[in-house]
């Protein structure tokens, strides 16, 4: 296929429907709709169903409806449309329903300013919902990859059977650039019982990968599915034993694949410092490394394109062999704490924030690289 | 060689879709491109603008830093777009919507607006008339190639008045 000028919104919708997403349910919203606009010209060509709902709450209760039911599923909305979502996905993550939600992100809190770019919800995306939930967190720098993270979003859903939060900004989302789009993707298919009913079948009884072959609903199976903390059969239990294991095993089913974080590197070999960054951003932290290299600074690049579960030990690693890390967000600084955390010490962290509607400048990110290098240098 | 052009106006007025049928002709001509936008939260009537990079190279950064070309086609967007523009670039102005020109070296003054309303009855054409200006004046990318660009973007019925539109500009400069 040649190259096409093609908008991230419209990536992410094709990269669902190449993944196998065949039901959406949303809500318009700025600047997230071009998604939905989008899967309501496709979806209905491949056979799969679009439907708008009365709000984002229903949009989110609709999906995971059909997600029970068989149908890779796909929701997409902006922060305040998310903030109405976390009920449901604190839901699909207790009761196991394999989901993607696109956070395409805006200035938030509350309505903001709903045209313009912010990377405010990084925690939100983590921890929007109550409880000691698991989670995975991806988000593109470019039109291409968000194509990839949407089908990969989906694949992990239904791998884990678990919400994965696409988290993506209006930088990526309106932005158009060429693209070519693989002719075929690797999917992963949905989970089946490999018990039969007669054999005793247990929806939440887990697979080796801690993972339950729930089946679907309608297929001769006796499925009960709650938010209550439930055992294998599940159907609720009062038990801390089971309570415990519950939990546990939610987090770990997530947690010990680590083949799921992703972090993009380069000019790490000879770097003396780095910048971190994610999604949009990352795209201007590069030529902010770029511009600095010009100047011989040994600076590298790190992108995180797996946001949670966090990078821990890429992070640990690689602050043992830097002087010190910038970490550039489109935000108050959300996830220089997490950084911080991974890095424990090892080297100084120093945030490069910005919410001021617009999107950084190279010049703003090498000046927080230059101010670093004069602190560790004992020349700031 | 990267070139940068920004396309600034109010909006309902197209500057948008120009800019993405600008960048769609780009890369059908086989170049690196990338659109983005920035607008305010009314459907109609706030500030617009449109930013297109082209470049042989891949492009990370999506916002221009130093426009070669600004297309302006309020007052309000002629003010406030110009100040950055390359020294050696190309300010072009609707003539009757920007009275006054910014105090600028390289002005191109063209009754876009006017042409669509008075060749095609439609203020609606302007952005496309605006589009052939841009061509002309850039020489970014072939006269050929816009028009199958524009012909693919548009609404079929539609085709016809807009390559009219397309010309009306191009031979305007």
């Amino acid at each position: 296929m040649s190259a096409r000028l093609m908008q991230g919104n419209e990536a992410i919708a094709e990269g669902a429907l190449a993944a196998g997403v065949r039901f959406f349910g949303g809500y318009p919203i700025t600047p997230s709709t071009e998604i939905a606009e989008s899967l309501a010209k496709l979806m209905p060509k491949v056979g799969g169903t679009f439907v708008q709902m009365e709000d984002e709450i229903a949009s989110m209760g609709v999906v995971l409806g059909a997600s029970l039911a068989g149908k890779k599923v796909l929701t997409a909305s902006s922060g305040p449309g998310i903030s109405l979502k976390q009920e449901l996905i604190g839901y699909a993550a207790a009761a196991e329903i394999p989901a993607v939600i696109v956070n395409v992100q805006r200035v938030g809190p509350s309505t903001g300013q709903p045209t313009a770019p912010s990377q405010g919800d990084v925690m939100q995306a983590r921890w929007g919902t109550h409880g000691d939930h698991s989670i995975i967190v991806l988000s593109p720098w470019s039109v291409r990859e968000a194509f990839d993270i949407a089908v990969k979003a989906v694949n992990y859903a239904e791998r884990f059977r678990t919400p994965v939060i696409l988290l993506t900004d209006e930088i990526v989302g309106h932005l158009r650039e060429n693209v070519e789009l693989p002719a075929e993707v690797e999917i992963y298919p949905r989970r089946t019982p490999k018990t039969s009913r007669a054999e005793g079948y247990e929806p939440y009884t887990p697979d080796d990968d801690l993972v339950p072959n729930v089946a679907n609903f309608g297929e001769g199976y006796r499925i009960h599915v709650t938010g209550l903390i439930h055992d294998e059969t599940g159907f609720p239990s009062g038990s801390p034993k089971v309570t415990r294991e519950a939990i546990k095993r939610m987090n770990d089913k997530i947690a010990r694949a680590e083949d799921i974080i992703e972090v993009h590197q380069e000019f790490m070999d000879d770097a003396e410092f780095a910048i971190v960054s994610f999604g949009g951003t990352a795209r201007t932290a590069y030529e902010a490394v770029l511009n600095v290299r010009k100047r011989g600074l040994k600076v590298g690049f790190v992108r995180l394109i797996t946001i949670f579960p966090f990078a821990d030990k890429v992070i640990r690693k690689l602050a043992g062999k830097v002087k010190g890390l910038v970490v550039a967000e489109l935000n108050f600084g959300q996830l220089v704490n997490e950084v911080e955390r991974a890095v424990a010490g090892q080297c100084p962290v120093k945030l490069c924030a910005k919410y001021d509607m617009t999107i950084f400048e190279p010049e703003e990110i090498e000046q927080s690289i230059d101010e670093l290098i004069a602190e560790v240098n004992g020349n700031g | 060689m990267r070139k940068q052009l920004r396309l600034s106006g109010s909006g309902g007025q197209g500057v948008i879709t120009a800019a993405i049928i600008l960048a769609e002709a780009a890369v059908s001509e086989g170049k690196q491109a990338v659109q983005s936008q920035s607008y305010g939260p009314e459907a109609r009537g706030g500030a617009s603008k449109s930013e297109v990079i082209i470049d042989d190279e891949r492009i990370y950064h999506p916002h221009v830093k130093t426009p070669d070309f600004v297309l302006a086609m309020t007052q309000k967007a002629a003010d406030k777009y110009f100040h950055d523009l390359n020294p050696d670039g190309v300010l072009i102005l609707d003539d009757d919507l920007v009275p006054n020109s910014p105090d600028f070296k390289n002005i191109i003054r063209v009754p876009i607006t006017k042409l669509a309303v008075e060749k095609l009855g439609k203020a609606l054409f302007a952005n496309i008339v605006a589009l052939g200006v841009i061509v002309k004046v850039t020489k970014l990318v072939d006269f050929e190639t816009i028009k199958k660009s524009v012909a693919t973007r548009v609404p079929p019925h539609t085709v016809e008045q807009n390559m009219t539109a397309l010309q009306l500009g191009f031979d305007a400069v």
